[in-house]
């Protein structure tokens, strides 16, 4: 069974909403239909969208923390708004796992997103169908497309990898090695929803150098000893010095 | 969560077109025993036709709650696993079922079932009215299982909810079929009246017993485990959006916890107490049964209003901040 879904590493996303921009244009561009703006341009612009990037501050100035935390629906296993639809618009596909919503049935009677403790799904207040986010369905799969290509449109825009694709089933992909070893966590786990897609924790990552590592020891312009040697801390500059 | 005007009405409309059902059931039911005087067929006849009008305006409510209601007939399908698909089929169902045992009674023609050994005679309106029942029931179950099988919204998710939507359709219904009968049949107020008192007193404590438990509620999802975060200390920043999204649109009621905290004696005194009063001191009196019903409805529409602002969705941790 493939379970695909998205590893969002928050300790190297920098809130660049470079996904939610990117996952917007490909959505609205699509065959099925725009994703509708309310007053683009106006004071209080509104309209839907599969992503959000929120931000959170963790701690009390100066000891916080600042962490960007994209969101979108988590194609849960155990998806709680599949089967309070009354229509059977939303639908886990069996073959990839992947949840997604038929805007043809779709009555728009906003049941599933009472039965979404996330806060996934978005009605799309003009075309009045519920939406959320597809994993670019419409684009994984397209062969017309380099293989490089065939991912989801926010992975492949964001600038700092911290999108990461691939079957969480599989536990040589990516995601679940990332998962593993990087300490992956799913969103709200007392529900039991089981949230495909899974978030790697910020971590501080800290290098000791020692001592010895900083002079080249193999030096060959320092083993004949021809040209100057100033001290450790003096400036030194290369074929000018012997550092 | 949002109180959305559509279902506020779909729920207390139909509720009370349910209870009246019931109430001139139980009547016919007592009558065919001689425990009460057998009304006219056009008693019931036209009680059940008031009923089915107040199921017809919950019907026409619900349909402003859709974005498609062209294509409702689909939310028949998946009754094996959504409640308000069942919802969607009972609702119909049960208004079929008024709608004949109506029609049984104004066209006057009651054939007999079958007789018991006793001699009691069983007519189809007996067995259509015994499926009404049944039906009514299980609309009361479906419409409130819609809300008390989200586990996520705690103030939703228990036995009570179901309990209280079948305890305060009946006392609406029997109040107005008390009403009903003061002008149609006013020697029979009185027993409608005093039913309506019981069941009224029984969902008052019903309804007081969900308001304990739910102000007993601790959320079981907090920021934390929301964003994966184990800091005592998190604040919203952003929320991803300047001018707001469906997300915080559908889910907050808007109203500042002051005002939340008067709706609720507004909703107990209109819905249970002056109800409870009026029904003690109205001697059968159309006038008064009838502003009862009109004080009853409005206290219900109230405390349904109360009953989705109340509930807290988790999906509000994440819409904290706009910025
Ligand atoms: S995140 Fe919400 S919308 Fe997405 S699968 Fe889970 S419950 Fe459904
Ligand atoms: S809004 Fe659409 S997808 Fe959601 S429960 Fe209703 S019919 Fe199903």
């Amino acid at each position: 069974m493939t379970q695909l879904a998205l590893v969002i590493d928050l300790n190297v996303c920098v809130g660049c909403h470079a996904c939610v921009t990117s996952c917007k244009e490909w959505n609205t561009s699509g065959s099925a239909g725009p994703l509708c703006d309310e007053r683009p341009y106006g004071a209080d612009p509104t309209g839907t969208f599969f992503n959000r990037v929120q931000t959170f501050e963790i701690g009390h100035f100066p000891n916080s923390e600042t962490l960007h935390f994209p969101k979108s629906c988590l194609h849960c296993e155990d998806p709680p708004c599949v089967p309070v639809c009354p229509t059977g618009a939303s639908y886990k596909r069996k073959e990839d796992g992947i949840v997604l919503v038929d805007y043809d049935k779709c009555i728009g009677c906003k049941y599933c997103t009472w039965a979404c403790p996330y806060g996934a799904r978005e009605f799309d207040e003009k075309e009045k169908v519920m939406k959320k986010c597809t994993l670019c369905v419409d684009r994984i799969y397209d062969m017309s497309l380099a293989e490089v290509d065939r991912k989801p449109s926010c992975v492949k825009a964001c600038p700092t990898s911290a999108r990461l694709f691939g079957d969480i089933h599989d536990p040589e992909s990516v995601v679940s090695k990332a998962i593993r070893e990087d300490g992956g966590y799913a969103l709200m786990p007392e529900w039991g929803t089981h949230p495909s897609n899974h978030y790697l924790p910020r971590r501080k990552t800290h290098l000791k150098i020692h001592k010895d590592e900083l002079e080249r020891a193999d030096n060959p312009l320092k083993v004949d000893g021809h040209l100057p040697k100033p001290g450790l801390g003096e400036s030194s500059m290369d074929d000018v010095s012997a550092w | 969560m949002k109180p959305a005007f559509s279902v506020i009405f779909l729920t207390t409309l139909i509720g009370a077109g349910q209870g009246l059902f019931l109430a001139l059931f139980t009547h016919q039911s007592y009558s065919l025993f001689g425990l009460l005087p057998m009304q006219s067929d056009a008693f019931y006849g036209y009680g059940s036709v008031l009923a089915l009008l107040f199921l017809i305006g919950g019907l026409i409510a619900s349909v402003f709650h859709l974005g498609r209601p062209e294509r409702a007939w689909r939310s028949a399908t998946q009754w094996r696993t959504s409640w308000l698909s069942r919802e969607v089929i009972a609702l119909p169902a049960f208004m079929g079922t008024t709608f004949m045992y109506a029609g049984v009674h104004l066209a006057g023609m009651r054939p007999e079932v079958i007789t018991l050994p006793s001699g009691l005679v069983i007519d189809i309106s007996v067995l259509i009215g015994t499926v009404g029942t049944l039906l009514a029931f299980v609309l009361f179950v479906c419409t409130g299982m819609i809300y008390a099988c989200l586990r996520f919204l705690r103030e939703w998710h228990s036995p009570l909810t179901v309990i209280n939507y079948i305890l305060m359709g009946g006392a609406s219904g029997f109040t107005l079929a008390a009403f009903y009968a003061a002008l149609a049949a006013p020697t029979q107020a009185g027993f409608f009246g005093g039913w309506a008192i019981i069941i009224t007193v029984l969902a008052l404590a019903g309804r007081i017993a969900s308001l304990v438990r739910n102000a007993r509620l601790r959320p079981t999802s907090t920021l934390q485990t929301a964003i994966g975060v184990k800091h005592p200390y998190i604040t919203q920043r952003t929320q991803g959006s300047m001018g707001g999204s469906f997300n915080t649109r559908e889910f907050f009621h808007g109203k500042t916890d002051a005002f939340l905290k008067q709706i609720k004696p507004t909703f107990l005194f209109l819905a249970f107490l002056l109800p409870l009063a009026l029904l003690s001191f109205s001697q059968n009196s159309a006038g008064l049964l009838g502003l009862t019903f009109v004080v009853q409805l409005a206290g219900l529409m109230v405390e349904r209003w109360f009953f989705f602002a109340q509930a807290n969705h988790p999906q509000n941790l994440y819409y904290q901040t706009i910025g």
